[in-house]
């Protein structure tokens, strides 16, 4: 087998060579980054949500899975452990403290804590999670439908979109995440407090995590200690409707 | 195709004058073109998507910790390729490289073959799914125009005396030994490339289309049948891999065949339409 190992000496060689294919590299990575390619690229994006939402039943359910199927380990991703004191008091104390803001465009503001949320009705679902890198998990969660709480709030008629603020920092900023009212309202998309019925780990996002069946993880934000109701995305972050999406041009419609 | 311009009588000497057949209408041509750029876009940025998680598995789930089929990794220093229990060293090509600027990486693909060249799953992912619009348009357009105007009838479908396995593997030999058709039989086509395009506007390209869409979390809820067709997510993203290199494997030997079948008659066929025929080879053959 080590016969087809390379030797330094000769990787370097082949560096050397690579280099002078390196203007053209360059050239493809300037098609790439010019605002105009972007744009069109994008296009992408909006035809694939337009057609979904226009196309496929709004309300379909994810497929959801029996026991039998899940997941020997059900890999974390993103935060593992978010810094911070705060943090690390609320999970010394099993989060009796912690509190989840309903805030914005709503008839009645609310502040509840963890045992509001775990004495509202209970939704289980064995359901399939895919991650934007490829991989995928089934797990179970259980946990309080987020159209429950947001009738409890009274959503006003001019709200568009949900924005989840969560409790863990990445790099210059806290995590948040957004999605639109059909996503919101799905029976499915719930904020759950278990996993695979044992009490929400922290590496999954203890306390409270959100669960939006049909897109992908990133959208799915953890350590929620916000809910709000807004019109527009425009006053939030740089704007588009998520971390990853202001910072590196994640998608924000993840259904695909 | 074959509307000779000069008629091609067979029992008449050699022409002086090359007889030049009209072969390919512009959709045929307008679409190659089109989808040679797409499809070149779709494997390299899918190869950038593929780097986000270098590993393959069956069945409807499948992480870090779940037994992958395929991996392309790598240890401390070397790179490596996996397929089941087969494994093989790939330092300097896959799993580990050293980039254009010295850097070695240890990416799956290496950065030249990637859009972009450096590793962006984001970036990556605005490029596949807005080429992947372009070739399902494309293919559905075409498909439709090879069905309504004649082109399948016509040029593509397989006679019933062409499926004698002696004919497939008289044109199997042909092939081996690089003996082309020559005279009016090259304004038709074989039957191995009439099934290597059936196969490509007809299975290979509806598979991607349809094992990439098994992949949207989006349509798995309202389409789920498509989840069962493939046996789960997990293998319609194997299934969408392989069947990327199956029309990379059809893209080597379409350009070997074009390069020892003549490039520049060839080329120019599928640029203005019109291609020379090879005189009839004296053997009668």
């Amino acid at each position: 087998m080590n016969n087809f190992v390379i030797p330094r000496r000769q990787l370097i060689a082949r560096a050397g060579g690579l280099a002078a294919t390196l203007p053209f590299l360059s050239a493809c990575d300037a098609i790439n980054d010019a605002p105009a390619v972007r744009k069109i690229l994008s296009m992408g994006e909006e035809m694939n949500r337009a057609s979904q939402r226009a196309l496929t039943d709004r309300n379909a359910l994810a497929r959801e899975f029996s026991r039998a199927d899940l997941s020997p380990y059900f890999r974390p991703n993103g935060t593992r452990l978010p810094a911070g004191a705060a943090y690390a008091a609320h999970a010394a104390s099993g989060f009796a403290d912690w509190r989840v803001a309903v805030t914005g465009l709503v008839a009645r503001p609310l502040s509840l804590s963890m045992a509001d949320i775990r004495a509202m009705p209970k939704r289980t679902q064995i359901t399939r999670h895919d991650c934007v890198e490829g991989w995928s998990a089934i797990g179970q969660w259980t946990g309080v439908q987020l159209s429950h709480i947001l009738a409890a709030a009274g959503v006003k008629d001019s709200v568009r979109y949900i924005v989840f603020r969560c409790a863990d920092r990445l790099g210059d900023a806290l995590y948040y995440e957004s999605c639109d009212m059909v996503d919101a309202r799905h029976p499915q998309t719930i904020m759950a407090w278990a996993l695979n019925d044992a009490v929400l780990p922290i590496a999954n996002g203890a306390p409270l995590r959100l669960r939006i069946e049909r897109q992908l993880g990133y959208k799915h934000a953890k350590y929620v200690n916000a809910i709000e109701a807004v019109a527009s995305l425009d006053a939030i972050g740089a704007g588009k409707g998520g971390y990853w999406e202001d910072r590196i041009d994640y998608e924000w419609y993840a259904g695909i | 195709m074959a509307e000779a311009k000069t008629p091609v009588a067979s029992s008449a000497p050699a022409p002086l004058a090359p007889v030049r057949v009209y072969r390919h209408r512009l959709p045929t041509r307008i679409w190659h073109w089109v989808n040679a750029v797409t499809l070149l876009i779709l494997l390299m940025s899918g190869l950038t998507i593929f780097n986000a998680h270098p590993r393959l598995y069956w069945g409807e789930y499948g992480a870090n910790f779940d037994r992958a089929w395929l991996v392309i990794g790598s240890t401390a220093d070397s790179g490596y390729l996996r397929v089941g229990d087969w494994r093989i060293e790939t330092t300097g090509v896959l799993g580990r490289w050293t980039d254009a600027a010295g850097e070695e990486k240890t990416w799956a693909f290496p950065g030249w073959s990637t859009i972009p060249t450096s590793y962006s799953l984001a970036d990556g992912r605005r490029w596949h799914l807005f080429f992947a619009w372009v070739m399902a348009i494309g293919l559905t357009l075409y498909m439709l125009w090879t069905l309504l105007r004649g082109h399948l009838r016509k040029d593509l479908h397989v006679r019933r005396a062409e499926w004698s396995p002696r004919h497939i593997w008289l044109d199997v030999k042909d092939h081996a030994r690089l003996r082309f058709p020559t005279g009016e039989a090259a304004a038709r086509y074989g039957i191995l490339q009439k099934l290597s395009y059936i196969g490509v506007i007809f299975v290979l390209l509806p598979l991607m289309i349809a094992t990439g869409l098994t992949m949207s979390p989006g349509l798995n809820a309202s389409a789920p049948w498509l989840l069962d067709l493939f046996g789960g997510r997990q293998s319609a993203r194997s299934i969408h891999f392989i069947a990327a290199w199956a029309l990379v494997a059809f893209f080597v030997v379409h350009l070997a065949m074009v390069l020892l079948a003549g490039p520049l008659n060839e080329i120019r066929s599928m640029v203005t339409g019109w291609f020379r025929l090879p005189p009839e080879r004296k053997d009668g053959a």
